[in-house]
């Protein structure tokens, strides 16, 4: 944590949680995500991964805590402000989220016809420039209906960078991708950040494709962040959970059972033994 | 005792709780209503998106609305026909048929027609929009779906609907011509000029005008809410759809009902 304080933080979370209806989603988060920087927040489905990001994006709020992002303490945004701030950020959906009524070209066009006030061919140039970024350029006239599941990701992320955002955030990018395209995805993510001197946020559970990536590494379980670090210090460490997550192991500190009554019980055994006794 | 008081206890509690889920739903519809209202400057500034709803609702929905019109027309004429006869009254058949669908059948049945085709498709299409996550990216991309997707689709419905409605009751009157006097020879002159004269274009036709944009109004604000409403499952947005054609086919029955109460029962007494 210390070596990233001294840096320009873009995203700052603070104690925060949050609570849906009574269920605990999210405990006592601490967060610093510097600028310039690839950082992975990892952990099993269902951790409270995604809903960390939603609150970033202002589309939830924290039952507790705050979150500071670009300097903007999200939740405490008027709606204009807050739309202000999302014109800065870029968001990159499961399974990209794209509009189906519009076709490729279209649908990168959406953020810069809603925003800007730019002429015909000045979009026209930034929608190719950004296709060509994420090398469809040759699909701009597809609809999404016809594209794979790469290729949808990929155009998905040239709408989201559209408006050139500081800040760009992944949701499970890697999820039902086939490896050629896992691979693709995974460099275009480290390039675009680079080259677009943005932050970037991936919210995965893919460790092989996201470590070789990315600067530091949030890993979260139930709720809570129980380790984090850089790529080194993650793959060197011996704590069980971040060793069981990284290494893929099937039992560990994340038991493989769900929590049952006895199985012996539920199949009978036991009382069918005291029966024949 | 208290397993008594708790068997009689749980169906009440189910009510209350069914009770209050629906009045929050209708407070919550009625502020989705309004927050509409308000944010509907961008269907109305740029007004192509919803040029592109009222294709979608209306212009598609014309082939149902004009041959359902010209049979519910023919059907008209044949029955009117039938009872006018016996009275003797047979020349006045173009005024029953011309009442009967400008104040009545046009606006009700386009109404009911429009929920089932148009409405379902409204609120399918929001419902699998927010189901896959496009509504909630619009927002990440700081641009209101209630502005940029739902307002354009509730008032390209709103004013589609008037027009299918008059276009129904037109359709509807040629039917009755058809069959009326083409087919059953009642006299061509009297089945027009009897309309002209007893069709008042204030108490009939714009009344009749009137209740398809109330039935426009509730039918699109019904479809676009359940759709926002729809959990994002499959269930989710086949069981909204449903809801929309129920509910708004009632509602329109039950609005068609109050507003003739008011329209006609003080405007013969005048």
């Amino acid at each position: 944590m210390t070596p990233l304080r001294t840096a320009e933080q873009v995203v700052e979370i603070d104690d925060l949680s949050f609570t849906y209806d009574v269920r605990p989603i999210l405990r006592g988060i601490d967060m610093r995500i510097a600028r310039g920087k690839v950082v992975a927040i990892m952990g099993q489905s269902g951790c409270g991964k995604t809903t960390l990001l939603r609150i970033i994006g202002g589309m939830l709020r924290p039952s507790r805590g705050s979150a500071r992002v670009l300097g903007e303490t999200v939740h405490e945004l008027a709606r204009d402000r807050l739309y202000a701030l999302r014109r800065r950020m870029g968001m990159l959906y499961q399974f990209g989220a794209l509009f189906t009524d519009l076709s490729v070209y279209r649908n990168v066009e959406f953020p810069l016809r809603e925003h800007t006030a730019l002429p015909d061919e000045l979009i026209h140039d930034l929608v190719m420039l950004k296709l060509e970024a994420v090398g469809l350029r040759g699909a701009s006239r597809l609809t999404p209906a016809e594209l794979s599941g790469g290729m949808a990701r990929r155009v998905a992320l040239a709408r989201a960078i559209a408006l050139d955002p500081e800040l760009i955030m992944y949701d499970e990018p890697f999820a039902g991708l086939d490896p050629i395209s896992l691979g693709v995805v995974a460099r275009l993510i480290r390039r675009l950040n680079d080259s677009l001197g943005a932050t970037s946020i991936i919210v995965t559970h893919d460790v092989e494709e996201t470590l070789p990536i990315v600067d530091y590494v949030y890993f979260m379980a139930d709720g809570r962040v129980v380790a984090k670090g850089t790529v080194e210090e993650v793959r060197r460490s011996r704590e069980a959970f971040v060793h069981q997550f990284v290494h893929g192991e099937p039992d560990g500190p994340v038991p493989f059972h769900y929590p049952a009554p006895g199985y012996r019980e539920q199949l009978g055994f036991a009382a069918g033994a005291q029966a024949r006794a | 005792m208290t397993q008594f008081a708790e068997r009689v206890a749980q169906p009440l509690r189910r009510l209350g709780q069914s009770v209050s889920t629906r009045i929050w739903r209708l407070g919550f519809a009625s502020r989705f209503f309004f927050y509409m209202l308000v944010h509907s400057g961008t269907a109305l500034r740029r007004f192509h998106l919803t040029m592109r709803e009222i294709y979608f609702s209306g212009v598609l929905s014309l082939i149902i609305i004009l041959v359902s019109g010209l049979f519910v027309g023919m059907v008209l004429g044949l029955q009117g026909y039938e009872t006018l006869q016996r009275y003797g009254a047979s020349e006045s058949l173009g005024v029953l048929v011309a009442l009967s669908l400008v104040r009545e059948l046009g606006p009700v049945v386009a109404g009911l027609l429009f929920a089932s085709r148009a409405g379902s498709a409204i609120t399918a299409e929001i419902g699998l929009m927010k189901a896959t996550e496009q509504i909630s990216a619009m927002e990440m991309m700081a641009v209101d779906p209630i502005a940029r997707v739902v307002a354009p689709r509730f008032w390209g419905g709103v004013i589609s609907m008037p027009l299918l409605a008059a276009l129904f009751s037109g359709m509807g009157i040629f039917g009755g011509y058809l069959v009326g006097v083409q087919l059953i020879g009642v006299d061509e002159g009297a089945f027009w000029s009897q309309m002209q004269a007893a069709v008042d274009v204030r108490s009939d036709i714009l009344n009749g005008v009137i209740k398809s944009v109330v039935f426009g109004f509730a039918v699109c604000w019904i479809a676009v809410f359940e759709g926002y409403d729809a959990p994002p499952t499959a269930e989710g947005v086949s069981g909204a759809t449903t809801r929309t054609v129920v509910t708004s086919s009632l509602a329109i029955l039950a609005l068609d009902f109050m507003l003739t109460a008011l329209m006609f029962t003080g405007g013969n007494a005048s």
